[in-house]
């Protein structure tokens, strides 16, 4: 990397320190306009740049790792209570809405979903997977053309 | 007529440390994470914006796709980085490339401008490279 790119690259560091802090503390209240302070931006600029880096603000990538976190947890079995309030949110309300908003899907049809694909899985596995790997796996050996005519 | 890949397989030596990787460090998504027969497992991730391409973790095992002999030639190849599996894709490389170094995950070639963008290329857990590109 040449010289001319440092400071950029530090402004990055500052950048992609203020997204692994969320990415590490997003069930804690977090103040966003610290957030900016911590990586010495105004504001402004900040919010710019998190954009410029990561396609959305700083507030709605809190949202949508605490929405993923949500997802995660509910997969394990968690209620969706205990999945809302774990992952940061203080009202069921404003997260079954965004939850929908983002995944598609309320958070009780998602579970629902998950586990019945699940149960596919676990009842079918094969169904998942491309007959050819499956064959494959049985052959104990490398690929082998078979004459088509 | 072709219209799309809709799987792609990358060969790694662990799949619990390879699961780790590219969920953990890289933020993909599991797709399928299957039981495929006894001691085999079907595990396929991709980007989190890309869900119709499953980039499936294959176990380097001998008595399946390999014979002994083929699958300790191939871990080999695979730990010595022969393989480049192909490339991925940022809105942003300074940035991804901030956060996976600060992550820990191993570049051999930090972001360079190129006559067709910016590119850096790094390693997964098992020893594949990837090239990382910003395309212009």
């Amino acid at each position: 990397m040449n010289n001319e790119l440092y400071p950029r690259l530090y402004l990055y560091r500052r950048i992609v320190q203020a997204k692994l802090f969320i990415d590490n503390h997003y069930p804690e209240k977090i103040d966003l306009n610290n957030i900016a302070d911590e990586a010495y931006f105004s504001k402004f600029h900040f919010i710019r740049l998190f954009k410029k880096a990561y396609n959305h603000t700083p507030h709605q990538y809190l949202s949508q790792v605490r929405i993923n976190r949500a997802k995660d947890l509910i997969k394990l079995g968690s209620s969706i209570i205990d999945s809302c309030y774990t992952v940061g949110f203080e009202s069921i309300t404003s997260f079954t809405a965004l939850f929908k908003r983002t995944t598609g899907y309320a958070p009780s049809i998602f579970r629902k979903q998950y586990n019945k694909r699940q149960q596919e899985i676990l009842q079918v596995p094969l169904k998942f997977i491309p007959g050819c790997f499956v064959s494959a796996s049985s052959r104990k050996g490398n690929y082998e053309e078979v004459s088509t005519s | 007529m072709i219209t799309k890949m809709s799987h792609v397989s990358i060969y790694v030596l662990n799949q619990d440390s390879a699961y780790d990787f590219y969920v953990n460090t890289l933020g993909f998504e599991v797709r399928t994470d299957a039981p495929m027969g006894p001691g085999m497992r079907w595990l396929t991730v991709s980007p989190k914006d890309q869900p119709d391409l499953e980039i499936i973790l294959m176990a380097i095992e001998d008595g399946r796709m390999f014979n002994k002999e083929s699958a300790e030639q191939m871990r080999t190849l695979v730990k010595n980085g022969t393989f480049g599996f192909g490339v991925f894709e940022s809105k942003d490389i300074y940035a991804t490339y901030e956060e996976l170094k600060a992550k820990g995950v191993q570049f051999s070639k930090a972001p360079k401008q190129e006559f067709y963008g910016v590119e850096a290329i790094f390693k997964d857990d098992s020893g594949n490279w990837f090239s990382l590109g910003q395309l212009k």
